[in-house]
């Protein structure tokens, strides 16, 4: 197997090499092992050319060996499962991997689109901005088309996910963010006290930079004290170790969020398994260990393949045992980059040469140089000659002006570190520079949180496992646990030297944002177009803006432009940080809501016997409610809905209605409080009534109506409608907690509890003797119009039974205990065989409603007064109630306000559609005439046409005028006649039968 | 953001509903359209600690007065309206 990987190291690392695995890059089968990232095994196996940049098409390769990385993203799986701008560093081998390059055309070595370096200058910042200002018709048909093509990243699959994601919930005493000595020693340190700890760790082994770096801990090897540490935090119940889990942000009062990639790492989740869960972990403290991230130097020829971070190859040598290049040459401006050198000797690589930006290099080195036979050249990197086959030959400027050439083949580079300030800044803090490092730390971290180690600026190993220790022993004392055991680790910290250095001039292209393909020169461009502030730079370049957030680029990228602006760094100020520290699936934040789970859905008692006779449901919120009930034969709906409202007006049918709001309102002053609420008065309805009543806002426009029957003297039922029952409740929660507290009123919501049904039609209460025991009063006389009262069922079961009508007929509605309704629904159909009974659904209903001129949410639409409803009769003057003031205000008494009146086409066999606008007769529509509009309509079978209602401009002086019926969606325009909205026994003497 | 409810313990933000500024009083019946007008519409614009009116309506339905520092999130103080609770009448 290791004879294909033909830069795999023949010992070392931390690979499985007993577990060999297949993989597809573009096509081409090559192996890895068990332990290999994407990136690793295709550096194992000689591939340098990954991918194709941005905007100039040019040949990418490995930069990093972790999430920063800005130029290695492919695409990952195939078909549904294909997500583009996957990172090579982190995404996981395993066996039939298959992913391909992206940003190229028609392969990645020959691409045609990189003659776009032949036009780099229009591709300058701001580009979109000065390229393509107008026509403004241009913009979709042929730039945005354009750009799209040439530049952008992959492409997405295009059909749905068919994974599942999962969210949850954790809390915890201390919250660890990274598995490097800081964190572990952190871990350590709080698990000793008892504390509940969470450790997050983005990879999928714990250990940060130990697992490429070593060194001795408490006198033993790295990996020993790993394991020990791992074993000991294993043992302690409350310590959760979450490995392949990036922390990505931090929220309002102690919140993190963090996506744990379960299931990445294989081919697809097993069945049943989500493939990724979003957690959202509520945490007393938290202890950033996010480490440090080495950063760039900007020169000529920095994104040739082959040029790569030190610390990256140290990765790929030491942990993955794979060589990135057999003659490494150093650039690097720092101690730290020095240890590559030593990681490539060690694996029996060459090293061409090293060149230090420093002055002075350590004796150490300079014996290290000379043992290892190679040169030191005190200067900088000024060009590289090679291209997509990788780096050929390095230009160095010498210090003092001479050059020279250094044939490598890859070249490492250092530019010192920058602590991962992201967790710390989310919440507007802004880092500080600390010149002794030349780096941000963090400053103004939330509440909470503190950041230890490399993250902290903290960069040797012994100052990391102390400040870990610390930060992790005070983070639980904070939290409310004692002191622990044990001493903190120790280990000796390197030597820090570095001279800082951002950018090397030199000719060529030298990029600061790899991805997003941001040169040293558009910085210096912005500038001379006086984008001075980062803020600015940052979007006129888009330096930072790509799916890495710039983490390689932003710090390199403010040098430079503070450099040209003749400030400081400082000075200059860092952009803000804002999560995801890493790109998360919206699917993750998704979770379960998708399709049918999208949101939850509520049935009504009698859903399970409507579905048995084949009612088509309809959504109305989060309820499926019965819409008609379609019959053999009948070629569509309003044929099934025309026979329904027949059925009711002729004979007798029933309608599920339990989605209506109930509340029942109890107390000495429940009478009082509804006077309060309601326009109307309700404390002077007698007991055994109900009355329609309508609630307004503050600001005196309509909110919700419903019937409140008085069942006692302390006691009322109140409904809503169905769209406001969870916020009628809320408002008359607000009204009797924050604005009558002096009330003896408690409200309770039964909207679940009870089954209510409406029976309707002339033969309802020969359906009801069947229903309700004998002994009680049905006749009019003892239950009259809007009676209210219990009453027993036939077998003893209570019910409350109400004498209202929304459809016209002589009707009753009923309620029974909710787990009773679908029995309710089957009794009703047989005891109402004999009469023709029949169910009718939330058309039929809407039907009535408008045949009887009642209006309903398209009337109540939060722009209506009562008197627009034509229900201004029903305030009181006699009393205060919510909305009275602000209702009398003037526009809201104008006489020229829209209100509810009837509607009816001139063209009988006219269909009406909602929504057309009202003008005047003979004038052509427009802004300056439009008179309202149609707010309901519906066939009227008891009409034989149909018919609507409208807010009309003055419409009720203005009945029997013919107007104009303009719809531009639908392009209709008709005549219709403004009428009384009650097409149906106006004097109401059928629900009083 | 979380909210310590005084009936239910801390709690997530997804469970409470915000109503706005609680220092507003409703005027007493009789009060001049101005006076409604400005109780209805007028609102400071805090920048810093401000009373405000929270529904706990994902668990126990008490309104809540919640002084947030506007500027930071951060939760002061948490109390329960008058009215709030059962049997807690205001007389
Ligand atoms: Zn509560």
């Amino acid at each position: 197997m290791t004879s294909s990987q033909s830069n795999r190291l023949d010992t070392g690392g931390l690979i499985d090499r007993s577990q060999p695995l297949n993989f597809r890059f573009d096509g081409k089968t090559f192996s890895g092992f068990q332990g290999d990232t994407l990136a690793s095994a295709l550096v194992a196996n000689g591939v340098k050319l990954v991918g194709r940049s941005f905007k100039y098409h040019r040949p990418r390769g490995i930069l990093t060996a972790g999430s920063e990385e800005p130029n290695a993203l492919v695409e990952l799986r195939t078909g549904a499962r294909r997500e583009p701008n996957t990172k090579a560093t982190t995404a996981e081998l395993y066996e039939g991997l298959d992913a391909a390059s992206q940003n190229r055309w028609p392969s990645l070595a020959f691409d045609v689109m990189s003659v776009n370096q032949l036009f780099a200058p229009i591709f300058v910042a701001g580009f979109y901005y000065k390229t393509f200002m107008w026509p403004a018709k241009f913009w979709e048909a042929i730039y945005e088309p354009a750009i799209r093509r040439a530049a952008g990243l992959g492409r997405a699959a295009g059909v749905a996910d068919p994974d599942h994601y999962d969210k949850a919930w954790a809390h915890c005493d201390v919250l660890i963010a990274g598995s490097g000595p800081s964190g572990l020693a952190a871990a350590v340190a709080a698990g000793r006290t008892g504390a509940r700890v969470i450790l997050c760790e983005e990879d999928f082994a714990l250990g940060g930079r130990l697992l490429s770096d070593g060194g001795t801990i408490d006198g033993m090897p790295a990996a020993d004290w790993l394991s020990r540490t791992q074993a000991e935090l294993a043992a302690m119940p409350d310590v959760r170790i979450m490995t392949r889990t990036t922390l990505f942000g931090v929220y309002d009062g102690g919140t993190y969020g963090a996506v744990e990639r379960i299931n990445d790492h294989l081919p697809s989740p097993p069945e049943h398994q989500v493939r990724q869960r979003l957690w959202r972990i509520v945490a007393k403290r938290c202890v950033v260990a996010a480490g440090a991230l080495e950063r760039p130097i900007v020169f000529a020829g920095n994104d040739t393949p082959g040029v790569m971070m030190a610390s990256a190859m140290r990765t790929y040598i030491a942990r993955y045992a794979a060589a990135p290049a057999r003659r490494v040459a150093l650039f690097t401006n720092n101690e730290d980059g020095w240890r590559t050198v030593g990681a490539a000797l060690g694996a029996g690589l060459q090293v061409a040469a090293v060149i230090d930006a420093r002055a002075e290099i350590s004796a150490e080195h300079r014996s290290l140089a000379s043992k290892g036979g190679f040169p030191v050249l005190h200067g900088s990197v000024s060009g590289i000659d090679g291209g997509k086959n990788g780096v050929r030959k390095i230009s160095v400027s010498l210090t003092g002006g001479a050059r020279a050439e250094v044939e490598a083949d890859g070249l490492a580079v250092s530019g010192g570190w920058n602590p991962a300030v992201g967790l710390t800044s989310y919440h507007r803090g802004r880092p500080k520079w600390r010149d002794d490092i030349a780096a941000f730390v963090p400053d103004g971290a939330p509440p909470g949180m503190v950041a230890a180690g490399a993250a902290n600026g903290a960069f040797g190993l012994g100052a990391c496992l102390r400040e870990g220790f610390a930060a992790g022993a005070a983070a639980a004392r904070d939290a409310g646990h004692g002191s622990g055991s044990g001493a903190t680790p120790v280990a000796d910290d390197e030597a820090f030297s570095l001279a800082p250095l951002w950018h090397v001039a030199g000719k060529g292209k030298a990029f600061v944002d790899q991805q997003h393909d941001v040169t040293a020169s558009d910085i210096e461009l912005a500038q001379r177009e006086g984008f001075e502030s980062v803020e600015h730079l940052k979007r006129y370049t888009t330096l930072g803006m790509a799916t890495d957030q710039g983490k390689t680029s932003n710090v390199a990228g403010l040098a430079i432009m503070a450099a040209v602006n003749g400030k400081s760094i400082p000075e200059t100020g860092t952009t803000i940080y804002r999560p995801p520290y890493v790109p998360v699936a919206i699917g993750a934040f998704a979770g379960h809501h998708r399709d049918e789970n999208f949101h939850a859905t509520r049935l009504t008692p009698s859903h399970h016997w409507a579905a048995e006779q084949g009612a088509i449901f309809v959504d109305t919120g989060l309820w499926k409610r019965a819409q008609w009930y379609p019959r053999t034969g009948e070629k569509d709906w309003l044929e099934s809905v025309t026979r329904e409202v027949k059925a009711v007006r002729g004979g007798v049918g029933f309608c599920d209605v339990s989605t209506l709001g109930k509340i029942d309102v109890h107390g000495a002053d429940a009478g009082a409080f509804l006077d309060r609420v309601y326009i109307n008065t309700f404390s002077n309805l007698a007991v055994g009534k109900a009355r329609y009543g309508l609630m307004l806002r503050e600001d005196g426009i309509v909110y919700d109506d419903g019937t409140t029957s008085r069942l006692a003297e302390d006691h009322y039922f109140l409904t809503t409608t169905t769209a406001k029952a969870g916020l009628v409740m809320q408002h008359l929660e607000f009204c009797r907690q924050v604005l009558f507290p002096e009330l003896d009123v408690q409200l309770t919501s039964v909207s679940d509890q009870w089954a209510q049904f409406s029976i309707a039609g002339p033969r309802t209460r020969d359906l009801l003797k069947e229903i309700v025991d004998p002994s009680e009063d049905l006749s009019n006389e003892g239950f009259p119009f809007m009676g209210a009262r219990e009453v027993a069922l036939r077998g003893g079961i209570r019910a409350r039974l109400f004498r209202i009508s929304f459809s016209g007929e002589m009707a009753f509605e009923i309620s029974v205990p909710a787990r009773y309704g679908e029995a309710m629904a089957r009794n009703l159909m047989i005891a109402g065989k004999p009469f023709g009974v029949t169910p009718y659904g939330t058309e039929a209903l809407g039907v009535m409603r408008i045949e009887k001129g009642h209006v309903a949410g398209p009337e109540l639409s939060g722009t209506t007064t009562a008197a627009d409803l034509g229900l201004g009769k029903m305030m009181s003057t006699k009393k205060d109630f919510i909305g009275r003031v602000m209702a009398g205000r003037e526009a809201l008494v104008a006489a020229d306000r829209q209100v509810v009146v009837g509607i009816k086409p001139i063209d009988k066999a006219r269909r009406l559609r909602s929504g057309a606008h009202i003008i005047p007769k003979g004038e052509t529509p427009g802004p300056d005439n439009d008179q309202g509009y149609v707010t309901s309509v519906c066939f009227s079978p008891t009409s034989d046409q149909w018919i609507g209602l409208a807010l009309v401009e003055r419409g009720r002086e203005r009945i029997g005028e013919i107007v104009h019926a303009h719809d531009p969606l639908r392009g209709e325009d008709y005549d219709v006649e403004i009428c009384n909205p009650v097409f149906y026994d106006p004097d109401g003497g059928r629900q009083r039968g | 953001m979380r909210i310590t409810c005084p009936f239910c313990g801390e709690r997530e933000l997804g469970e409470f509903t915000y109503l706005g500024d609680a220092k507003p009083v409703r005027p007493a019946p009789g009060a001049s359209q101005d006076e409604v007008y400005d109780y209805v519409y007028l609102r400071d614009n805090v920048a810093g600690a401000m009373e405000e009116n929270w529904y706990h309506g994902g668990g126990c339905r008490a309104w809540l007065r919640v002084t947030r520092n506007t500027l930071t999130h951060e939760i002061s103080s948490v109390e329960p309206a008058a009215g709030a609770g059962a049997r807690q009448v205001v007389k």
